[in-house]
Parts: C-alpha cells; structure tokens; sequence
C-alpha cells in the first residue's frame, strides 16, 4: 500500500506540470491584464508597473519564472489586494469552507437516511413525497431559492440574520463570537443543502435499490438476521462503495467557494473574491487560486483510490 | 406429525407480474420425513423456488405473498409465526443454499464473518467460540487451510469453493431441515458431483431432512427418496424415487425421464417435450399440461384433473389414471 501511494504521487507530477501549464497561458494569452485595465494610470506608471511585474519578459520565460515560484510554495502576488496570492486565499478560505463542510455533511447525512428509507419503501407514499421534493429542490433556482429563504427566515419571521458573517458593529469574542457566526451560516447552508440535496437522494436511492435485489441480501435473511442489520452491515456498505468517487469530487469543491450563495447572502468567501478578480484582471490571483484547486482535485483523486483499497477487497489485491 | 419435519399443506403463493397476478405455487401439498430426502423438479418457471422460497418466509411482499394454506415444521404453522420467531428459525432450524454462490455471499466481507453471523445470531456464543466454530465448518465442508479461507474474501474463491462456504453456513446451527435450491446448476460437471456428494453426507452424518430443488433428474436418482414432479405451479405426480422412475405415470413425468440424458450411453437425439410452459397469467380451468400432451383428451382441456392416491404409493394428476381409479 504504502509503496502504491508513492507510486501514485509521482504519477501526480506530470499532471500537475500540464495543468500549470494550461493555466498559465490560458491566463497569460488573453489579451488586457490588472494594469491596463485601470483607467486612472498614466502611461509611465504603466510601464513602470509593467517593468515592476515582470510582464515585458516574454511569456515562456514568465512561465518559469511562475512554475519557480509555484514550486517554493509562492502562488505569485495579488495586485488587487497587494498581498501575496496565499496570504489572499487563506484570509477568504475558511469562511468558505466552513459553510461549505457543514452543508456537505448536512447532504450526505440527509441523502443517504432518505436513499435507504425510500429504497426500502420503494413507491411508498413517503418514497413519492420524497422523490417530489427532491424534483422540486433539484429544479429551483437558486438565486431565488436563496431569496424566497431570505424573505421567510429572516425578513417575515426575523429569526435569522439575512447577510453577512458576523452581526455589523458587533465586537464578539469566544464562544459569543461562535454562536453570532453559526447564525449567520444557518441560511446559506441550508440553501447550498437544498441545492445539493437532489441528485445525491437520488443517487443513493438508485444505488440502495440496486444493492437490496443482489443475491447476498437474500442470504443474510436467509441467515435470520436483523432487517437493521442486514439493511446497514450487508446493504448499506456495498451501496456507499460507488459513491467514494463522488465524494472525491466534493472535496475540492469544499475550498472552492459557492459564488451564488456568497453572493446572496453576502458571505465573504473565496468565490466572491474569485469573481471579484475576474472583473479587475487579477490574473495572478486567478491563476494562483486555479492551480492551488487543481493540486487538490489531484490529491482527491489519489485519496478516493486509496479509500477504495482500503472499503472494497476486491481492489485492494489487485495492488 | 412425530416423523415428519416439514408438512405443507394447500400452500398458494402467488406473484404480482406486469401480466397480472400469477400463482407460482398452486395448492402445493407436500411432506418431508425426518431425514429424508425429498427432490422438486420441473422445467424453469414452474414455481420451485417460489415453494422453497414461502417456506424460509423470504418473499418480499411488494412482489407477492402467501394467499392460502399452512407450512408446518415440526408442528408449527409458519404462516402464523410473528416476524421475529420466523426469523430466529431461518438459518437455524431451517438454512437454505442458493442456486448462485459466486453472488449469494457478500463481496465486502470476510467468508469467516459470513460464517460466523448465524452463530453469532442464534446462539449465545462468544466471538472467538463462534471463530472456532467457523474454522470446525470449513474444514468440515472439506476445505483445508481453514485459517487462510476464514480471512479471505468470496472474489478469491472458486465457484464450488464458496459453495461449499455457503453449505457451511446453513450448517452453522445444525438445522433440522436444509433447503437447496438448484446447488449445482451454476457449477462445472465435476464439482457437481462433488458437492451433491458432500450435500449427502453431511445429511446423513447429521440426521437432517432435506428439500432439494433440481432439473436434473440425473441428481434426483441419486440423492432423493421422494420425488415431486411439479409443472406450472402444481404438483402433477408425486412418489418413492424407485417407483417414479421405474414406472413414471404422468405424460410430463414420462417426458422428463425421456429428456434425461443418460451418462455413458450415446444418444443420437436427446428428446424433448416439445412446445412450452404455459404463461402463467392466462391459465384456465384445464390440464395445464394438454397443451403439449400427445394423449390429450377432450375433458383435459375442459376440467383440471385432481391428484389422486395410487396402489403403489404413487400420486398422480391426470385424466389417464382419473377414470381407473374411480371406476
Ligand atoms: N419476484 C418475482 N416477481 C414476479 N414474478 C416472479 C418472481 N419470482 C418468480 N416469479 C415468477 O413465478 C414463477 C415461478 O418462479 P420460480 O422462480 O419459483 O420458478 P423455478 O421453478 O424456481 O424456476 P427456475 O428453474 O428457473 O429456478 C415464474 O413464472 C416466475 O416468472
Ligand atoms: S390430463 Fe390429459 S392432457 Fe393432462 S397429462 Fe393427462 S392426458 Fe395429458
Ligand atoms: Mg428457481
């Protein structure tokens, strides 16, 4: 196992090279950039700032000088912010992800409790009531999803806070602080929730049906065992196998940020800052934060391999 | 009852198809006596497993379920159970083997876990008693290397290895009654015979009965002491295994014996009946077998024939024998 992991990391390299590579110029050979875009520069300043930035280099030479930087561990410089791209990641990142884990959790728990109960009630009344819902959810936008929540939770009932990640003018410390920013997490998790619920229940539902007609259900009842049992130790775990890609898949999506919701709700997070340098040509911030999800999406991958070896038998002699 | 383990009586299950209700067993009658062998044959569809599979309790009521009759072992009405009693029966007083080992055990879990949950279930045993017991098990189905089995997965063993897994585990709590359900069909010629052969051993080492469902008359020469010949969801002939075969009555009956394929001899044909089951969907008041009787006469395509008793202990459904035994 331990030598296959090592494999596999140094199968990463080269992926990663082409992704940088991809990156970089798809970035570098738009045309405008942060400087030109400014309209307030005098044509010195701009040739100063082109010498300053290193953007007179020809772009091949540019990219290595990236590639250099990238792999010290430097992500390249926000010109936006005025901070190095790293530094402007992880102010935003957290608070991204936060909402973003809680939501995830939230889905799963749901998806996979309402996957098993309607594959065992399958065309029950409660299976059709679910499967509406699910529709429902799945086909609503979500600026208005996000907005009908609005106005019921926090503006009719005033229960909630409406934007934002911490109460304005608010001076909160500990647990006091905690407690404002949990509030105010409630609404966008349970819109990303909702979002996200529709195609998971369905997923899992397909997968819990395909698992209760296989042939080593009927031999677990046969055995005398608990329905519980036979449900979650012999059911549930072969219908959790095939979703560990898709689980891969969330986890980069964990740090990418959920520009609409963010939006909506005024969150601070890293999509709304990532939109934000789509509009000023923040191109170093853009590829700076595009390489650090692309690293993950990579890591994720190896991640579901290796927790395929260790859930399913059947791939782990194979290694 | 005293000799007798299993007694069904009138049994009528019936399926809920696209093409509408289907009785896959109709008024199925039938008894096994304590450690004996009794064998249900018939062509697919017929509703073989549909008997075994309304005695262990196990069809799932969104596609059908038990209308009429009793299932009674060692005296108790199954039918009447509570949930929970029947399921402490099953796989304990009563175990079942399916016609697929390559599927019927879990690909995700140990074959020694597997074997262990019966024990673990219905008998007040620790882990590592039950872990004893499940390596006694493999060895006793006559695998070696039983600690190496115990820890491996169903993906590395062979079809007629986890098979004999599966024999292992409806033997765990030492059953009274085991139900086969077409154990060989999935497996190479030469292990058949060896798992037929185990099949019968362990059954008289262990004084159990058992119900074993086949389409192979060739097993049911071997192994049965009671033969029921069953055909669109209804038993047609019924008798000791030396009688049926020697002197089969039903046309059906005299059929299948025909189609037999007899080892060492060559055959330039093999015979068949021909045409096919009928769709179960659409029967109506007959022979259900006149479709395809050559000795089909007007009332068989009018009035079901009912079974009747004959001298030599045999018991038949068909106009033939009708007329001889009332007149
Ligand atoms: N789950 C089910 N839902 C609907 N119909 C079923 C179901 N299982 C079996 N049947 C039908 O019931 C009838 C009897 O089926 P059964 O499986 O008992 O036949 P069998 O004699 O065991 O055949 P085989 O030799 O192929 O195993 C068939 O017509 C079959 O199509
Ligand atoms: S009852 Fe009639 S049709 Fe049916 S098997 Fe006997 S002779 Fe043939
Ligand atoms: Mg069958």
């Amino acid at each position: 196992m331990k030598g296959y992991v090592v494999k596999r990391l140094f199968y990463m390299i080269p992926t990663l090279f082409g992704a940088s590579i991809l990156i970089f110029f798809l970035y570098s050979l738009v045309p405008g950039n942060f400087i030109d875009a400014d309209q307030n520069l005098t044509a010195e300043r701009k040739a100063e700032l082109y010498e300053l930035h290193g953007y007179n280099e020809p772009v091949v030479i540019r990219y290595f000088i990236w590639l250099k930087n990238l792999l010290k561990g430097d992500l390249g410089y926000s010109l936006q912010f005025q901070l190095p791209v790293g530094e402007v990641i992880g102010n935003y990142i957290w608070s991204s992800f936060i909402v973003a884990l809680a939501s995830l959790i939230l889905t799963w728990f749901i998806a996979i409790l309402v996957g098993i109960v309607s594959a065992i009630r399958q065309y029950s009344i409660w299976d059709t009531f679910i499967t509406i819902i699910v529709f429902a959810a799945m086909a609503t936008p979500s600026f208005f999803l996000g907005l009908v929540i609005i106005k019921i939770f926090a503006v009719d009932l005033g229960w909630l806070p409406a934007g934002g990640m911490i109460s304005t003018g608010s001076n909160f410390t500990g647990w006091e602080y905690v407690k404002d920013v949990a509030e105010h997490m409630i609404l966008p998790v349970l819109v990303l929730t909702m979002l996200g619920i529709g195609g998971l229940t369905r997923y899992f539902r397909t997968n819990m049906l395909e698992v209760i007609k296989q042939d080593f259900m009927r031999t677990a009842r046969a055995k005398g065992l608990k329905e519980r049992v036979v449900i979650f130790k012999h059911g549930l775990r072969n219908a959790l196998l095939p979703a560990i890609t898709l689980f891969s898949f969330e986890l980069p999506a964990l740090f990418g940020g959920a520009i609409i919701t963010e939006q909506i709700f005024n969150w601070p997070g890293i999509g709304a800052i990532y939109m934000q340098a789509f509009s000023v040509r923040d191109y170093p911030l853009l590829m700076g934060f595009t390489m650090f999800i692309a690293v993950l999406t990579v890591l994720s991958n190896l991640l579901a391999d290796i927790l395929y070896g260790i859930a399913d038998p059947r791939v782990r002699v194979k290694k | 009852m005293g000799n007798t383990v299993l007694d069904v009586k009138n049994l009528l299950t019936q399926y809920y198809t696209n093409g509408g209700v289907i009785k896959a067993v109709d008024d199925v009658s039938f008894s096994i006596p304590k450690g004996q062998t009794v064998c249900l044959v018939g062509e697919s569809g017929c509703g073989k497993s549909a008997v075994a599979m309304s005695i262990m309790g196990l069809i799932d009521g969104g596609s059908g379920g038990i209308k009429n009759g009793e299932i009674l072992f060692e005296g108790k009405d199954l039918l009447k159970l509570k949930k929970h009693e029947l399921r402490q029966l099953r796989g304990n007083d009563i175990s079942m083997i399916f016609q697929e080992p390559m599927t019927s055990l879990n690909p995700v879990l140990t074959i020694g876990g597997q074997i262990m949950e019966p024990l673990m279930e219905h008998e007040l045993i620790s882990k590592k008693e039950a872990k004893k017991r499940a390596l006694e098990l493999i060895e006793l189905v006559g695998i070696g290397r039983a600690e190496e089995i115990f820890n491996s997965y169903p993906h590395q063993l062979s079809g007629g290895m986890l098979q004999r897994i599966m024999i292992a585990i409806a033997l765990a709590c030492s059953p009274n009654l085991l139900i086969a359900d077409e154990p060989t069909t999935a497996l190479d010629v030469t292990i058949q015979a060896q798992i037929l052969d185990l099949l019968r051993s362990l059954k008289e080492q262990r004084d159990m009965s058992m119900l074993l469902i086949t389409h192979d008359l060739g097993v049911v020469a071997e192994v049965a002491d009671y033969v029921i010949v069953m055909y669109a969801g209804k038993v047609i002939e019924e008798g000791p295994v030396v009688e049926l075969f020697k002197n089969p009555k039903h046309p059906y009956t005299k059929g299948l014996l025909k189609a037999k394929p007899v080892i060492n001899q060559r055959q330039e044909e093999l015979y068949t009946i021909a045409g096919q089951v009928p769709n179960l969907a659409t029967l109506t008041p007959s022979c259900y077998f006149s479709e395809r009787c050559e000795q089909c006469m007007a009332i068989c395509k009018e009035q079901m024939p009912k079974i009747n008793d004959l001298d030599n202990g045999q018991r038949v459904a068909c106009w033939l024998y009708e007329e001889v035994t009332t007149v």
